[in-house]
């Protein structure tokens, strides 16, 4: 086994761990999003609800939820001692810094951007996880069954505007953190070739727009038309 | 004719010593190297009775790798592609001010001014071994069949002259381009084929154990690289350390 303790006492190993625990909470993103698009639905909750139940009942997803929790904790757990490392290596700066115009701000700023997302996700987590986990919620019945109302929550929460404000935030940071992320994780894999890149580029950088713009139309959708 | 120029370069006794700018006034030509205005100035210095200002050299054409310096923040200078010695100084303007500071990584450590040791290059270099040729009778030119795309590709990886540029230009002190230039240089080669995968492994945990950031795919190594080697090569390192790693003999 000391051939894997090796293997990632490395760059290449750590960074292994990195970009596929990235790709795994990418492709969770889209998940999500999906299911939070059903508060679009004006229905009184019973989509969102519905599918909030199932998604905390499900045995299966709670299974992938469990893995989610593990990968997140792994990604900002390595990427912050990748950080603080990296920061050792380089040890004295040049007094000038120039500023490439071909590096992106996003690559430079990655463990920052990480561990404001780790506060976001504590005051989300906080905000509707925990209130579903503890039961602190009303339960309503569509005909299926009594599910928590977490849509009342949710809706309330959006009302509020420092919390729109956050979430907002929250998003805008998400989308530099996945600026460089999307594309990075590939390198990161080894993927790199001229034929498929440009593509994988140009996906990462839609990507990074279109998922975290989701997220965010939802309290300001809740905040001005609700 | 002629540039008046200030500049501002770093100066430092040896490893001990803290370091501080110092100020000069020079007076180049259009038509000197960058180098070759650094002459001027040390001659002037030594012409007072000045120590002067110590900075790596060798061929002056561009492909030894000797020179180094980190001009106006960038390694070897403003120009795409070009090493310091062959950077002229009809790029920069009169009156203007250049700072000059030698590369930074904590695996550089300074020997005086300008100077640093990147022996930890060479060491990943000689971990990386030995390339299996059969000794006698000079082959014959072309006995081993390479496909042309193959060998256009080795050869612009073997392109990499060792500078350490990229290091420098890392904010994390990589030497990632310099080692993977190497292994894609070899590793694309039937010559180089054979050991790829001890190599692989050992320039890689030497480049670990000399302490070295560890790449985050940042990319500005290849924005400051006088022979252009590309991120294509660091991927090429991982796909070759990941095969090494987990299916290596
Ligand atoms: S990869 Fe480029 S910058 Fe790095 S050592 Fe080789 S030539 Fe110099
Ligand atoms: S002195 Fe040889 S590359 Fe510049």
């Amino acid at each position: 086994m000391k051939w894997l303790v090796t293997f990632f006492e490395t760059g290449v190993g750590k960074k292994l761990l990195m970009g596929f625990t990235g790709l795994f909470l990418i492709l969770f993103l889209v998940v999500h999003l999906v299911g939070n698009l059903q508060l679009l639905k004006d229905d009184g909750g019973e989509a969102f609800n519905t599918y909030a139940h199932f998604m905390t009942t499900n045995p299966l997803i709670k299974v992938i939820a469990y893995g989610n929790y593990f990968f997140l904790l792994l990604h900002a757990f390595v990427g912050i001692s990748l950080a603080i490392y990296n920061r050792k290596a380089k040890g004295k700066r040049n007094a000038v810094a120039f500023k490439n115009p071909r590096v992106t701000w996003a690559s430079q700023n990655m463990a920052l951007l990480g561990m404001l997302i780790l506060a976001f996700l504590f005051m989300h987590m906080g905000d509707f996880w925990f209130k579903m986990k503890t039961g602190q919620l009303n339960v309503v019945d569509y005909g299926n069954g009594e599910v928590k109302d977490l849509f009342s929550a949710v809706s309330a929460s959006f009302k509020e505007l420092w919390i729109v404000i956050a979430y907002v935030i929250g998003q805008i940071v998400l989308a530099y953190h996945l600026w460089h992320g999307f594309q990075s994780a590939f390198q990161s894999l080894g993927v790199n070739h001229i034929k498929y890149t440009p593509f994988i580029k140009q996906f990462g950088k839609w990507y990074s727009i279109l998922i975290p713009l989701g997220f965010a139309i939802l309290p300001l959708y809740y905040y001005f038309f609700k | 004719m002629g540039l008046n120029l200030k500049l501002k370069v770093w100066r430092q006794k040896n490893n001990k010593d803290e370091g501080h700018f110092e100020d000069y006034q020079v007076k180049a030509d259009e038509d000197m190297s960058f180098l070759e205005m650094l002459d001027v100035l040390n001659e002037e210095l030594v012409h007072e009775k000045k120590e002067p200002v110590a900075f790596e050299h060798d061929c002056r054409e561009g492909i030894c790798g000797a020179c180094s310096l980190v001009i106006n923040g960038r390694p070897h200078g403003p120009n795409a592609a070009t090493t310091t010695c062959q950077l002229h100084m009809r790029h920069f303007k009169d009156g203007q001010t250049i700072v000059i500071e030698p590369f930074r990584a904590s695996t550089f450590p300074v020997i005086k001014d300008l100077v640093v040791d990147r022996s930890a290059l060479d060491r990943i270099i000689q971990a990386g071994g030995f390339v299996s040729v059969n000794t006698g009778q000079a082959p014959d030119g072309n006995s081993i069949p390479i496909e042309k795309n193959r060998a256009e590709h080795s050869f612009e990886s073997a392109a990499c002259i060792g500078c350490g540029a990229c290091v420098a230009a890392c904010p994390n002190g990589s030497a990632a381009l310099f080692t993977s230039a190497k292994i894609r240089h070899l590793g694309l080669l039937p010559q180089g084929k054979v050991e790829e995968g001890t190599r692989v492994a050992n320039m890689v945990a030497q480049m670990n154990k000399e302490g070295f950031g560890m790449c985050s795919n940042i990319g500005a190594c290849e924005a400051e690289c006088p022979k252009e080697i590309t991120l294509q090569n660091i991927a090429y390192m991982k796909r070759a350390y990941i095969k090494a790693t987990f299916s290596g003999e």
